[in-house]
């Protein structure tokens, strides 16, 4: 069976969707990535789904999903590179995924995690430490 | 029955061809009479068409008969179909375009007299197999004439389409989208797929979409708006929408649309500095050795 990688680059997880979803790969996919970011102690994870050129409510509802869970394991999740098509199907199918954040690009979504990262420290250490 | 008939087809189709010179003459001087326009066709032209249908309509009579909806006849359409579309470009009427093969009756009526002078039954049955003949042949070019408009104008209308979703990019990063007219489903698509694009080509952050030219705001274009902002937030870029009318916002509290997730700027050059400041950049006015330059004013929260 195919699987989905996920990469570590530093603090954060990399996952590059480059095949077709259906619906076992998601959710073996939901799996290994809450299993990797409690292993890995990540605080950030980046999907990039550049490549992915069809979706359904189920794939929606579980990027929703996955950015949920891993928001309670304490790392952010930014979902990047969406095309257009995929978008307006995902608006069409009326799924806004308001809990997700997104970026253009790979790039864009590793400065928004470094940002958030360092905002959240900032807060944490300053109100607690000092 | 069938024998006669087609003999008779012959005997038109024979008569074409033999006295082709004479009613092609007496048609030009016809059509000089009625419904020449010199000003949109000069005579070598008119009397190439007139010539290269009279040829195609002599041989086919000789080789099809008389039915105008047999595939014999496709030669004939296709002629009759170029003349009538190079004339609706040219500006002809309906009429006039029509009347190019009406006014082939009487040249072809005297040739049928004479020629069959002494048969008066024959004479009565070809007259009016060639008034039936020619009055197919007309409407059919009435219906090409309306056809070829008809694409003319389909053709307009998608050019219009192209035209009114210019996407502009305003900075590095920051592309507008002025809208001008009323927003339709269908022009919505438009809208919403040319700007998602152009963010993913132009690497843009923030969108801003301008309604400034928007005559209207109803549930349904709000319904779009807010479409397109949410396709353009899954994408990872920020969408502004500026150029709100006082009108527009009073309909739109009115209407009880709830915009509170939308950032709405009331020109775009709010909407632009908003987009600035969100990129990072800011604009200092140089002035005078002695002056300090001046920070840029903040209005914003």
């Amino acid at each position: 069976m195919e699987k989905i990688p996920i990469l570590r680059m530093g603090e954060f997880l990399l996952v590059t969707i480059q095949v077709d979803m259906h619906d076992r790969l998601a959710m073996a996919l939901q799996d290994d990535l809450t299993n990797r970011i409690s292993e890995t102690g990540a605080h950030g994870v980046l999907i990039d789904i550049s490549s992915l050129e069809i979706v359904d409510s189920f794939i929606g509802r579980m990027l929703g999903n996955i950015a949920a869970m891993s928001r309670v394991l304490d790392a952010e999740t930014v979902v990047v590179g969406m095309r257009p098509a995929v978008a307006i199907t995902l608006v069409e199918l009326g799924m806004s995924l308001t809990g997700v954040r997104t970026a253009l690009n790979v790039d864009a979504g590793m400065d928004l995690l470094r940002a958030s990262l360092n905002g959240s420290r900032e807060t944490l250490y300053g109100s607690r430490f000092n | 029955m069938a024998t006669t008939l087609n003999q008779k087809a012959t005997g038109l189709g024979a008569i074409l061809t033999h006295r082709k010179q004479d009613i092609l003459s007496q048609w030009l001087r016809e059509m000089a009479g009625i419904t020449r326009r010199t000003d949109l066709m000069s005579d070598s032209e008119a009397q190439t068409q007139c010539r290269t249908f009279l040829d195609a309509l002599a041989q086919t009579t000789v080789s099809a008969g008389l039915n105008v909806q047999s595939s014999g006849y496709d030669g004939v359409r296709k002629t009759l179909s170029d003349i009538s579309r190079s004339r609706a470009l040219q500006g002809f009427t309906p009429t006039e375009t029509a009347t190019f093969v009406f006014s082939l009756k009487r040249p072809v009526f005297a040739a049928i007299r004479e020629e069959l002078a002494n048969d008066p039954a024959a004479m009565s049955a070809e007259l009016w197999n060639t008034t039936e003949l020619l009055d197919n042949l007309g409407l059919y070019t009435t219906e090409m004439y309306l056809k070829s408009r008809e694409e003319v104008i389909r053709r307009q209308q998608e050019e219009m389409l192209e035209l009114s979703t210019p996407v502009v990019k305003l900075w590095d990063g920051i592309v507008a989208l002025p809208l001008i007219g009323t927003l339709d489903s269908a022009r919505t698509q438009v809208v919403m797929e040319s700007l998602l694009d152009s963010i993913v080509k132009t690497n843009s952050r923030v969108a801003i979409i301008d309604i400034t030219g928007v005559p209207t705001v109803d549930t349904v274009v709000a319904q779009h708006l807010l479409k397109t902002v949410t396709a353009a937030r899954l994408m990872g870029a920020d969408c502004i929408i500026s150029g709100v009318r006082p009108q527009i916002a009073q309909t739109i509290v009115h209407l009880g649309i709830n915009l509170l997730d939308v950032t709405t700027k009331a020109t775009l050059s709010d909407a632009f500095g908003l987009a600035l400041r969100k990129a990072g950049i800011t604009f200092v006015k140089l002035q005078n050795k002695k002056a300090k330059p001046a920070p840029e004013q903040q209005d914003e929260e």
